[in-house]
């Protein structure tokens, strides 16, 4: 197409759309820097805040009552991690138990039904959970425990483990599954220890994503869980939780709590990283040799 | 192993009588499998009924004495006994809007530059870093939102709205700045909807088939008009999903909210008042609740957020997964 034969006004309308068409794609690399951007002032926030405040008492001493120097949040980072224990042996299982079904009923009105509600439990507000779980777990024993904060976060990972599940099973080539059967394996045996076996990897993925995802929920923690200042020692008792101190730090009107708070946001935001660098280690080192 | 020794010794029709019967499963032990993987599979319809029943159940003194009026009521007085939760909506509502009123023409154009415009190695790192906003946890968006993001609001953006654009003069930006407000819950609830609707938002635009592209761009369009005519179209109702689903995010979303809003139960014009959203309302009051009927009403203010939430988020599965079917047939 040469510019000669086209009448001027087309020309100039030509140079009017390409101009507009600029601004746009311009305005979208905009949009990409603008998102991008409240990520690295929060981060750069809670390094700068947190990093002062990180010692070796805050992994290995109790909290302090105000005014006294020093105090850690040892009791609150282990009562983490045992609540993201309970919720991973409470979600764990049902969640692949379920992925499993999905998987081999693909089109059943009851994985239609499963899957689609499996969808609706993931936008549950976890507050929900939380006074869900108080009232099937707190309020008829009378006190708050560590199990029920357990099972409410159990309960919130179930639709993720489900669901990529049932993803990772469905591209185990079938090759596989034929081979299997024609070698005289059960279906269930086929099922468990060579789709499942397959699969693995990509599981333990979904499932680490789901628990990075909860490890630093709150809400649902603040009428179970509850928080302690002392070490727990049973499941049946209050637990204290790294989210729930640096809730009530923040909103303390303390200086030196506001720091511990910055230096909690650091450690959490530490642990979540870490599980999900194990979960992408997990797909990575071995899910791809699998498949082929 | 056992299971490749039976076969080596069968003819032909055997093996195919054998393997027949496997797929069929007749075995207990498929019989047992069969029934242990429905059960889990089961756990979850279960579970949302227990949910539903168990809520219900809880805030059903409050909804009997207060009724339809326990909805439009904007009277929160605990110590009088008067539960009307509609500043609580209200102030759910508001945030939950100008969150998606900021959110989502940022996550549209994100989601645009990533599956379109951006260089090849832009699009990864910035596709994580995106996603990487849902990772952070709530309580910590609330931290930095009391600590870094309410002063700057307080004295830079607020003066600035109000005497360079002179927004002073609308209802909306009235009355004394405290810093809590509906406002800062907006925009905190603004990054942390974000990611989810970038995320939707790309995939259903990369669903888009490449012929679709190809035949504008043949036609002579322009690269922002294979975009408008050509892309979005085709993934709009994904797009719109996307949006609800990020809805359902903010609608729902607690500690941030709770740590920025203010908590004030009153229905103010104004965004720089302080609010209170259903879910924060909630975190605020539940613990201290000593009242039977106090905590019957949080239990009805939970009870409405699910319902809300079940329905907001059923329409956004059904509409993201309108488009996924299309573009596969």
């Amino acid at each position: 197409m040469t510019t000669g034969v086209i009448p001027r006004s087309t020309r100039l309308n030509r140079a009017k759309r390409r101009g507009v068409s600029g601004v746009m794609v311009a305005l979208t690399y905009l949009a990409a820097a603008l998102a991008t951007l409240p990520l690295l002032f929060i981060v750069i926030h809670i390094v700068k805040l947190g990093a002062g405040a990180i010692s070796v008492d805050l992994f290995t001493k109790m909290p302090q009552p105000v005014g006294e120097a020093g105090g850690g949040m040892a009791n609150a980072i282990s009562g983490t991690l045992i609540l993201i224990g309970i919720a991973a042996a409470v979600g764990v299982p049902i969640g692949i138990g379920a992925g499993l079904y999905l998987a081999e009923h693909k089109r059943t009105p009851l994985a239609n039904t499963v899957r689609f509600l499996s969808d609706v439990l993931n936008g549950i507000p976890s507050i929900v959970m939380g006074i869900f779980a108080w009232q099937l777990l707190v309020r008829p024993v009378g006190h708050f425990s560590a199990l029920s904060g357990g099972v409410a976060l159990g309960a919130m990972i179930i639709p993720l483990v489900t669901r990529t599940t049932e993803e990772m099973i469905r591209i185990v080539p079938n090759s596989l599954r034929e081979a299997a059967l024609a070698l005289g394996y059960q279906r269930w045996r086929t099922s468990l220890s060579v789709i499942l076996r397959t699969a693995m990897p990509g599981i333990v993925t979904g499932a680490l994503v789901a628990i990075a995802r909860i490890a630093g929920e709150t809400a649902p923690l603040l009428f179970t869980a509850f928080g302690n200042q002392f070490w727990s020692t049973s499941l049946r008792q209050p637990i204290a939780a790294l989210p729930l101190q640096i809730f009530t730090y923040a909103i303390s009107p303390y200086d030196e709590w506001h720091s511990l708070a910055w230096a909690g946001a650091l450690v959490l935001i530490g642990i979540v990283l870490i599980i999900s660098i194990a979960a992408r280690f997990a797909t990575r080192s071995r899910f791809g040799a699998a498949v082929d | 192993m056992d299971g490749i020794e039976r076969i080596r010794g069968m003819s032909g029709a055997e093996r195919e009588t054998t393997a027949r019967v496997s797929i069929v499963g007749s075995d207990l032990g498929d019989r047992v499998y069969s029934v242990m993987t429905t059960a889990f599979a089961v756990c979850i319809p279960l579970l949302l009924i227990a949910i539903a029943i168990e809520i219900g159940r809880a805030a059903w003194p409050a909804l009997h004495q207060f009724g339809f009026g326990f909805l439009t009521s904007s009277e929160w007085d605990v110590p009088a006994g008067k539960y009307g939760a509609a500043p609580a909506i209200f102030g759910t509502i508001v945030s939950s809007f100008i969150a998606l009123l900021i959110a989502t023409p940022l996550a549209l154009g994100v989601a645009i530059f990533l599956s379109e415009f951006a260089p090849r190695w832009l699009q990864q790192p910035v596709a994580f870093l995106v996603d990487l906003l849902a990772a952070i946890p709530s309580v910590v968006y609330g931290l930095w939102g009391i600590f870094v993001m309410i002063p700057l609001l307080r004295e830079d953006v607020v003066p600035f709205l109000r005497d360079t654009l002179h927004l002073g003069a609308t209802p909306f930006f009235a009355g004394p700045a405290y810093g809590p407000s509906m406002l800062a819950a907006g925009i905190i609830l603004a990054i942390m909807a974000l990611p989810y609707i970038s995320a939707v938002s790309r995939e259903v635009l990369r669903a888009v088939p490449r012929s679709q592209r190809e035949a504008a761009l043949a036609l002579g369009a322009t690269r922002w008009e294979v975009i408008r005519d050509a892309v979005i179209p085709n993934a709009r109702s994904g797009i719109i999903g996307g949006v609800i689903l990020g809805l359902g995010r903010a609608l729902g979303e607690t500690m941030a909210v709770t740590m920025v809003i203010g908590n004030r139960a009153e229905i103010s014009s104004s965004l720089l008042a302080p609010g209170y959203t259903m879910a924060s309302l909630i975190a605020n009051e539940f613990s201290e609740a000593t009242s039977d009927m106090h905590l019957s009403a949080l239990m009805a203010v939970g009870a409405v957020l699910f319902v809300i939430t079940i329905i907001v988020n059923a329409i956004a599965r059904w509409l993201v997964w309108s488009v996924s079917v299309r573009n596969e047939a």
